[in-house]
């Protein structure tokens, strides 16, 4: 076996440094092989999102814009996607909408609308909601879930939860949860309406 | 043969014996069982029963095959447990079954993994309802509206109860403005866990045990006194925002919690000045969680975080020695 | 020192979730569930079988007083090579794992078997020593994830078995962790002390 190397300055110094040297290198060489897929991964996640929440059955290309809505908190920025088929018409929008008001705080999530302001699909993107409760709001609003908002419009549904007069039935247990996802919508519904936002 | 018996401090010699203790407080907590039972009907009494059974046979199931000791279930704390945790969840059919998992998690894991009773440092059925309200959150959230009483639960005991929101599930969604009729919470017709709901009725219980001096008034006037004055205070600084006192103290959990579970000998600390303080933080904690916490109610939490201090204010407010 | 032993070793009798109880913070945060546990110990596997060979290869020419420095770079490049490459190829688990991974870097197991191990013995018996321990790891938190899952969430390896019905959440929350550790810990204890007599 070697002889220990002693710990004077120099050899200290030479050590770490080609360590750190050799080290950096090899980092610098797998980033160049991950920097490609993680880039696609984030982009698709994005995009999975608004494919799963805009209808279907239709080809269309995607404009991204941000507008500015009103929410409890004063005003805010989403971004908006809105899907142009081939002609030029738009198809549907797709809006990252939030609230700040869930049980556990902020709640995110994609909602989609068709031409007409139908809602289309709804994805949740972040919560903090409690499991077992409010967090049962990725499939409690969905067709098969038993507070379905899908295909509903805003514009003629209240949707509010049922307690406060509205049409929707909330989360068993989590009406703070179900009131947060429904100002979600509206605030979704909201820049929905708007005219040409801010060009991304 | 075992000559001596080795057991922890305070030795003061009485004829009060844990056995004693224990069966006077469950008689204690008899009022507040018949008046769960007049509310709820026959869940009331199944819940009370299968939580009473199954603690008595898990503490038996514990001590015999795994500790491998003596039995100890002659001395009633296995029944103040499982009355305690069936005062503990809402009355409905589902509650039946599940108490079971929470007899287990109350007397398993509250209180024989660390050595049985006296060597718990929380208390048991606190343990076993706040297992079940972090695992079974809707269940545990879901109450029966009472005054359906015994008959018409007799008479047609396939029906499932209509559910009715608890004033402080009301009082979290919808403000101030849900806040019902005092009087009725006091006689108990609200919504609410079995053996929470009728102020009246625990109140008995405790005058009882105080008159037998089994629990001093210590913890009960300073949990109960502080929750009232602070949320005075809170309800004086903004009366839209905030419950009224005696609303606070006279709804949820904080009667009994102050009166049968912050009293608990085990997880208490021992002398006077350590006693207030317990109950000034149970107090002060509980209405912290209520106002600003995730959950509608906040004693049990609040008892269990007190039990978790009690060694500290046992030795914060060790009486002077003697000439000292 | 003999192959054998390093692997019962690791395996077994300096376990280090059940006899060394290192790692807590991995172990409690990413065993809510049976595939989580486990491919949070093979990550952990990999970065500690690497570096263990990495140090066994420096130990001569590394001065004493900068060894942990240099322990901790060695260690953390290849935890970030796990993490970009969790990231760009298996994106699904690296959303249920991702916080953790880089956590890896200050795993007491990591760099405790690099200074206790590693930097005295030589290439082969350290890798044995890093796969090991690694898998030691692995075995325990897919134990405890799939206990944990069971309760918690009703399934097993995703596969639900109890219907419609509801787990026992607080498992696959931190206190249940907690709770599920502690009496698995007990219960294997108890195991080891039986057979050893």
């Amino acid at each position: 076996m070697a002889k220990k190397a002693e710990s004077t300055l120099k050899n200290m110094l030479l050590s770490l440094t080609l360590i750190a040297f050799v080290a950096s290198l090899a980092l610098a060489l797998v980033n160049n092989v991950t920097k490609g897929p993680i880039e696609k991964v984030n982009q698709e996640k994005v995009a999975n999102a608004i494919k799963k929440v805009l209808p279907e059955g239709v080809e269309y290309t995607i404009n991204a814009d941000t507008v500015s809505v009103t929410t409890d908190k004063g005003p805010a920025n989403v971004m908006r996607y809105t899907a142009v088929d081939a002609e030029g018409n738009t198809v549907g929008k797709a809006i990252e909408s939030f609230d700040n008001n869930g049980f556990g705080g902020k709640l995110t999530a994609m909602v989609g609308f068709d031409a007409e302001g139908n809602i289309s699909g709804y994805e949740i993107l972040g919560s903090s909601e409690t499991p077992g409760l409010g967090a049962k709001a990725d499939k409690w609003f969905q067709k098969e879930g038993k507070g379905n908002v899908i295909g509903k419009n805003p514009a003629n549904d209240n949707l509010t939860v049922s307690k406060d007069g509205g049409d929707v039935d909330a989360i068993t247990g989590s009406t703070i949860t179900s009131r947060a996802f429904c100002r979600l919508v509206a605030t979704a519904y909201d820049a929905f309406k708007q005219e040409k936002g801010e060009q991304q | 043969m075992k000559l001596l018996n080795v057991s922890g401090s305070p030795h003061v010699h009485s004829d009060e014996s844990t056995k004693k203790i224990m069966w006077r407080v469950n008689l204690a907590l008899v009022p507040s069982l018949i008046v769960a039972i007049a509310f709820f009907g026959l869940n009331a009494l199944l819940i009370s029963i299968v939580s009473v059974g199954s603690c008595i046979l898990f503490q038996w199931l514990i001590e015999k095959f795994l500790l491998k000791t003596e039995s100890t279930i002659s001395d009633g704390s296995a029944v103040v447990t499982g009355l305690l945790l069936a005062f503990n969840v809402p009355a409905t059919r589902e509650m039946i079954l599940l108490v079971i998992i929470a007899a287990l998690v109350a007397i398993g894991i509250g209180k024989m993994s660390f050595g049985g009773l006296g060597k718990n440092p929380f208390n048991p059925a606190l343990v076993g309802r706040v297992f079940m309200l972090i695992s079974f959150p809707v269940q545990m959230t879901t109450w029966p509206k009472p005054g359906q009483n015994l008959f018409s639960m007799v008479s047609q005991p396939t029906t499932d109860l209509t559910t009715g929101p608890t004033p402080l599930g009301m009082f979290k969604e919808n403000g101030v403005q849900a806040v019902g009729d005092i009087w009725g919470y006091f006689v108990g017709h609200i919504g609410g866990s079995l053996g929470e709901v009728s102020a009246l009725a625990i109140l008995i219980g405790a005058i009882y045990l105080l008159c037998r001096r089994v629990i001093s008034w210590h913890i009960p006037v300073s949990f109960i006194g502080t929750a009232f004055i602070f949320s005075g205070i809170l309800w004086l600084c903004d009366k839209t925002a905030f419950m009224d006192p005696l609303t606070t103290i006279l709804t949820g959990g904080i009667m009994l919690g102050a009166c049968f579970m912050a009293t608990d000998m085990v997880t208490s600390p021992m002398t006077k000045s350590g006693q207030l303080i317990f109950g000034f933080g149970c107090g002060l904690l509980t209405i912290i969680i209520r106002n600003w916490g995730n959950y509608p109610e906040g004693v049990s939490f609040a008892i269990l975080l007190m039990n978790a201090v009690t060694p500290l204010i046992n030795r914060w407010c060790k009486p002077k020695r003697f000439a000292n | 020192m003999k192959a054998k032993d390093i692997i019962k070793n690791g395996l077994i009798k300096e376990n280090p979730i059940w006899v060394l109880v290192l790692g807590m913070c991995p172990t409690l945060a990413t065993t809510t569930s049976a595939i989580n546990g486990l491919c949070m110990g093979l990550a952990t596997t990999f970065v500690l079988m690497c570096s263990n060979i990495v140090i066994s290869l420096l130990k001569s020419v590394v001065p004493d007083k900068v060894r942990i420095p240099c322990f901790i770079v060695v260690i953390a490049t290849f935890v970030t090579i796990v993490q970009m490459v969790m990231q760009g190829f298996i994106p699904d688990l690296y959303a249920s794992l991702g916080l953790f991974i880089p956590l890896i870097v200050v795993n007491c197991i990591v760099l405790g078997r690099a200074e206790a191990f590693a930097s005295k013995n030589n290439v082969w018996h350290s890798f044995l020593d890093g796969l090991f321990i690694g898998l030691g790891f692995t075995w325990a938190l897919t134990l405890l994830g799939i206990v944990r899952e069971a309760l918690g969430a009703g399934s097993f390896f995703g596969v639900n078995f109890i219907g419609g019905a509801d787990g026992m959440l607080l498992f696959i929350l931190a206190p249940g962790g907690f709770i599920c550790l502690g009496l698995l810990m007990a219960l294997i204890n108890h195991i080891r002390r039986k057979s050893n007599s």
